[in-house]
């Protein structure tokens, strides 16, 4: 079992830092870190459509919309486990709202992917929106009200555990995705896809392929949304918290996705740590500051953070200098 | 039937609206390739500038065509100067870019305005002065037709009429319609396409002002939000009837306009803005180039 050598050992060292933020830190921070790692999940999934495969995607809220609203509903009206039990439904929960996503990722892709890059986003942007028109005029699923009372694992420790498993499932997953032959096909597109399709690339489907499994990602993201924040509306899954995605994966560099973890992880605590300069000056300066600099850095250093490569090179090319 | 052609005296106005932003956003897509998402804004600070020039003034109190044009040009240089400043400060310096840091940076701008708006007017909304006082003008089939409607159509289509003058009967015009069928030839043959690109962005973002200074008066709530479903609708109709081509986003806006009146009207409120969307999805899927747009192959 060699290949899951890795994953064990950091699910068992992210299980050891859970612990530590179990008992050594209060429950904001407790917050903020189940928020990282489903930020994290959502930006590693977008940075395989945007990143690796060249396609501008705005629309992955509706897709963890959808995930949420599935995982939401089988845990209030389907849970056939004993409450004490219930990770393991949940576990199952997330995982068919993962597949629903991905099944309307399907059906929006399959269509769309033809279509070059602004098109494409402004389609994405279309879909996620209908989606959340759709939820709106839903009244089974609450509708405008939401849905309220999720049940939800009720202990930090369970909630990070089970999260942390599908971060490493998330990252792994894709991780090794990119790195195999599919991967190589999915970069093939990006740089060019004339040349991919005559070398016999199938780029539709690869495109599509990739909006799949990104949407899985992105549903699994929405229902663990669901079950920590356990209250959802289709106002919780606009076009804003697509663009922050969006903001996320640049920020990371398109197409690194340890690029993507640190930059979710920025991209989180960033709103409360500009809490102090609010307080000071007393206007909501948090959004102003995002945008200006989502501006700046596509003009000064588009790349991102680590532009297209994974943190080891990084850490050889700029500290270490070797490379 | 009276009602049926009240509607459609909505929808006309309606879409002659969209017309006068979907211009902006078709003009910047046939010269630069980009689709400017900051239009959107470009337009919501028009309608504040008309709501604060109104104010400071004290124009509020003398309704009249006079207050009107001078909030309209007041409303026209505010827009202007802003597109000038997008245009040099976010967009040129891409101008060598891949397509995706445009775009990203065309969703910043926008982002950006609307926070700052927020910020710098307060996220509630405001009530549009009367610059114009609402009476009724003259009879029609039976219809009343109103003065704000009136001026509506009346302004916009005089001003996508001085568009068509602009772009087809003068020097400048031509050197438009040149730097977006080949920027670089018309480079070689004499035109300044800095110079060029940055008069299309006033002008669209002229276009946007009247369009803001007629949707303030005829309804009356504005707030920094304002430009993201207008926007959007304006943008789906630009494409609907062919994004680079003039006639088509006239084309579009009024289809857009009229069928979104048509559908409020006669079928279900909920549903306008999914109208918008839905299409947005269907002209993408079945006719990309739009209705009136060519559809160019891409050669290797």
């Amino acid at each position: 079992m060699q290949s899951f050598k890795k994953p064990i050992l950091s699910l068992m060292a992210l299980l050891i830092l859970g612990l530590g933020l179990n008992f050594g830190f209060n429950a904001f921070i407790q917050l903020q870190a189940k928020f990282i790692i489903i930020n994290m999940i959502l930006a590693m999934s977008l940075n395989l459509v945007n990143g690796y495969t060249g396609q501008f995607s705005l629309g992955h809220a509706g897709f963890m919309a959808i995930g949420a609203y599935v995982a939401a509903y089988l845990a209030m009206n389907w849970n056939f486990l004993p409450p004490e039990l219930s990770i393991l439904s949940y576990l199952l929960f997330v995982l068919v709202g993962g597949l629903v996503a991905a099944f309307a990722g399907f059906l929006v892709g399959k269509p769309s992917l033809r279509l070059r890059g602004d098109y494409l986003a402004i389609v994405t942007l279309g879909f996620s929106e209908i989606i959340r028109v759709a939820l709106l005029n839903m009244d089974f699923l609450g509708g405008a009200r939401g849905l309220a009372g999720i049940p939800g694992l009720n202990s930090f420790y369970l909630d990070f555990v089970f999260s942390s498993l599908w971060l490493v499932f998330c990252f792994f997953a894709l991780w090794r995705l990119i790195k195999s032959s599919h991967g190589r096909g999915l970069l093939a597109v990006k740089e060019d896809e004339i040349a991919a399709e005559a070398m016999g690339i199938d780029t539709a489907f690869m495109k599509v392929k990739a909006f799949v499994v990104s949407s899985f990602f992105a549903g699994v993201a929405g229902g663990l949304y669901a079950y920590f924040v356990q209250f959802i509306s289709p106002g919780s899954f606009t076009f804003l918290h697509s663009v922050n995605v969006v903001i996320m994966v640049v920020l990371g560099g398109m197409g690194s996705m340890t690029g993507s973890l640190v930059a979710a992880a920025i991209i989180t605590i960033l709103p409360e740590a500009l809490r102090p300069l609010q307080e000071i000056t007393g206007v909501d300066l948090r959004m102003v500051i995002y945008s200006l600099s989502l501006i700046i850095l596509m003009i000064l250093r588009p790349k991102g953070l680590f532009g297209e490569l994974e943190l080891p090179e990084v850490w050889r090319k700029y500290v270490r200098r070797s490379a | 039937m009276q009602d049926f052609v009240q509607h459609l005296i909505n929808g006309i106005g309606l879409g002659s609206i969209y017309a006068l932003i979907a211009l902006g956003y078709t003009m910047v897509y046939g010269i630069l390739q980009m689709i400017n998402f900051a239009h959107s804004d470009v337009y919501m600070i028009g309608a504040f500038a008309a709501y604060y020039v109104a104010k400071w003034t004290g124009l509020e109190q003398h309704p009249g065509v006079g207050s009107l044009m001078i909030i309209l040009v007041s409303s026209i240089v505010v827009c202007g100067i802003l597109g000038i400043l997008i245009e040099r400060l976010a967009y040129r310096p891409l101008r060598k870019a891949p397509k995706l840091n445009i775009l990203i940076t065309a969703i910043g701008v926008s982002l950006f305005l609307e926070y700052s708006g927020q910020v710098v007017f307060g996220a509630d909304p405001k009530v549009f002065p009367d610059i114009l006082m609402d009476s009724n003008l003259f009879n029609l089939a039976g219809v009343e037709i109103k003065t704000l409607d009136f001026t509506v159509l009346t302004v916009g289509i005089l001003s996508v009429l001085f568009l068509n003058f602009v772009i087809y009967k003068t020097k400048i015009g031509k050197a438009m319609r040149s730097v977006s069928i080949n920027p670089s030839v018309a480079a070689m043959l004499g035109v300044n396409t800095d110079r060029i690109i940055t008069f299309t962005f006033v002008i669209g973002s002229a276009l946007a002002a009247i369009g803001s200074v007629l949707v303030g008066m005829k309804y009356p709530k504005i707030d920094p939000l304002m430009g993201m479903m207008i926007g959007l609708k304006a943008f789906v109709a630009a494409v609907l009837g062919g994004i680079g081509s003039l006639s088509g986003a006239v084309l579009g806006a009024m289809i857009m306009g009229l069928s979104e009146e048509m559908v409020v009207a006669y079928l279900s409120s909920t549903y306008r803005d999914a109208l918008a969307f839905g299409i947005l999805i269907l002209i993408l899927i079945f006719r990309p180039a739009g209705l009136l747009g060519k559809y160019n192959v891409e050669k290797v």
